[in-house]
């Protein structure tokens, strides 16, 4: 595996968020955490990032617990992260915040992706290469976060919620992409509330509940257990 | 006043706005980077001010040369910028903003009592270096030459600092902290090492400031807390965090403090604000804030 999340309890404040959350993401997969929003997804995203701080549990990566690190060497260790509110720096360029993906210290033709590669996944953004972040629509602010995540060449992409808000055109785009980044051996873990997404694109689901995984399976077997799928995901 | 005279006059109150504007960019660049990163404005900013003037001070009367005293003290400020980080902000960066707020204001205290308490509270002269003491002839009057001086050093570091933040990898990676520190983490870069850097140049400017006012506005005790409010409404009209934004409103408020004082001396004081007030109703966030 390459990334293994085990028992993992967050707190914000006094209020536990995450109550032991197991999950893994396995290079060259899609894995989906599916739920409804404000029961954790994010928090879990988050806490594998370092961006909140974990009080128990374990997060390997290739077998390296990373639990309790800064973002930054978390980053460094290999996983990228596509946030909810996709983050673009605004007063960036579009070519600066591609350069921001990119590791401190390396250069440009060293990773996985050079410019010019996550260019070619997302056509829209060339010809807005001089714009500043600020003046993106929504659709190319995603595609962006997502390219400059993959600058940095990670092993495993963390994405939150991608999809959400996107006319339909640019999230079967957004797909194409994903399931192109999973042909280079990466390991993508995404959230979602969604399944019809989750279906079209995982391998394994998660689903959480209240900060707990309740549900753990196949896209397939998720979809034909009626059961779980209304307790825990449909409104 | 013929109309020649008035050229003159309005070209000297042009050079001393910009000046003016230029001490002003000094300080207030740092201060919004820092406030950019850290998300607090720090109170003590005009304090290294203080502290790079009066060591100017000493290291004149010590050395004679006024250029040691440029070349040292902003260093000197410099330093004690890192280790204010170091030492002090850091440990209140986990408790908070408010802890963080209130440790500068703090500090600010601390720093006023021990000017007092070293050089006294009396004000002390810094003569201009000799080659730069006298008057220059521009257009048929005379100007200070000093004056001059510090439109042009001004003018360098600017050009030096723009590069610097533009043209540079660093220098994006600190535009992109100033926007959002926390994403700039999760791309894999320490930005707890990057914010020590920052904060040490932003002493290191503002030190830099106060050795260059000294000739201009000698030495004395209440000259932090004078320029803290100028600097402040800078950095707000500007729009919290924004570089470009300080530049712009250093520069509105030099000219408007330079010819305020010739046209309706009497209102000088409160052209800032007035200045300040005007922005925030028509721009809430400051001319080129992203926050309010």
């Amino acid at each position: 595996m390459t990334l293994e999340v085990q028992d993992l309890v967050t707190y914000y404040g006094k209020t536990q968020i995450l109550h032991n959350v197991s999950l893994a993401a396995d290079a060259g997969q899609v894995t989906c955490l599916l739920g409804r929003n404000g029961f954790g997804k994010s928090t879990t995203l988050k806490s594998i990032m370092g961006l909140v701080s974990t009080q128990a549990g374990g997060i390997r990566l290739k077998g390296r617990d990373v639990r309790g690190l800064p973002p930054y060497l978390i980053a460094r260790a290999g996983i990228g992260y596509v946030p909810q509110d996709r983050r673009i720096f605004p007063t960036l360029t579009v070519r600066e915040n591609l350069m921001m993906g990119m590791k401190p210290g390396s250069r440009p033709s060293e990773g996985r992706w050079s410019i010019e590669d996550v260019l070619a996944y997302f056509p829209p953004l060339e010809r807005r290469l001089t714009s500043k972040g600020r003046v993106l629509s929504g659709g190319e602010q995603q595609m962006l976060s997502v390219a400059r995540a993959l600058m940095g060449s990670p092993e495993v992409l963390l994405l939150d919620e991608p999809t959400e808000g996107l006319a339909p055109r640019i999230v079967e785009a957004l797909e194409g992409v994903i399931r192109e980044i999973t042909g280079h051996g990466v390991a993508v873990l995404f959230v979602e509330s969604k399944l019809s997404v989750a279906l079209r694109l995982a391998r394994r689901v998660y689903v959480i509940w209240k900060g707990q995984i309740v549900y753990e399976g196949s896209p397939g077997d998720l979809e034909r257990d009626r059961n779980i799928r209304q307790q825990y995901l449909e409104v | 006043m013929d109309m020649f005279g008035v050229g003159v006059t309005l070209l000297f109150g042009i050079l001393n706005g910009f000046g003016y504007a230029m001490l002003l960019f000094l300080l207030s660049s740092g201060l919004t980077v820092v406030f950019g990163m850290l998300g607090v404005l720090n109170i003590a900013h005009a304090s290294f001010y203080m502290l790079g003037a009066y060591f100017a001070y000493s290291v004149v009367q010590s050395t004679g040369s006024f250029w040691w005293g440029l070349l040292a003290a902003p260093v000197a400020v410099g330093v004690l910028g890192v280790l204010t980080e170091r030492t002090l902000l850091r440990r209140a960066h986990r408790l908070g903003h408010g802890h963080e707020l209130l440790l500068t204001f703090g500090l600010a205290y601390i720093i006023l009592e021990l000017v007092k308490w070293i050089w006294g509270t009396g004000s002390h002269p810094v003569s201009a270096p000799a080659v730069l003491d006298g008057s220059i002839r521009l257009v048929g009057g005379a100007y200070p030459a000093y004056r001059l001086f510090v439109c042009v050093f001004g003018l360098g570091v600017l050009v030096g600092l723009a590069l610097l933040l533009f043209k540079t990898r660093l220098g994006m990676i600190v535009r992109a902290a100033v926007s959002d520190i926390d994403m700039v983490n999760a791309l894999g870069f320490n930005v707890r090492g990057l914010f020590v850097g920052v904060f040490g140049i932003g002493a290191f400017l503002a030190g830099l400031a106060g050795v260059i006012a000294a000739p201009l506005l000698s030495v004395y005790p209440g000259m932090g807390p004078d320029m803290l409010v100028d600097t402040f409404i800078v950095v707000v009209v500007g729009g919290l965090g924004s570089l470009k934004g300080a530049l712009i409103a250093s520069f509105l408020l030099g000219g408007l403090q330079s010819f305020g004082v010739v046209i309706v001396p009497r209102l000088a004081m409160i052209f800032s604000f007035l200045l300040m007030t005007v922005v925030l109703i028509w721009r809430p966030m400051g001319l080129f804030g992203e926050r309010a």
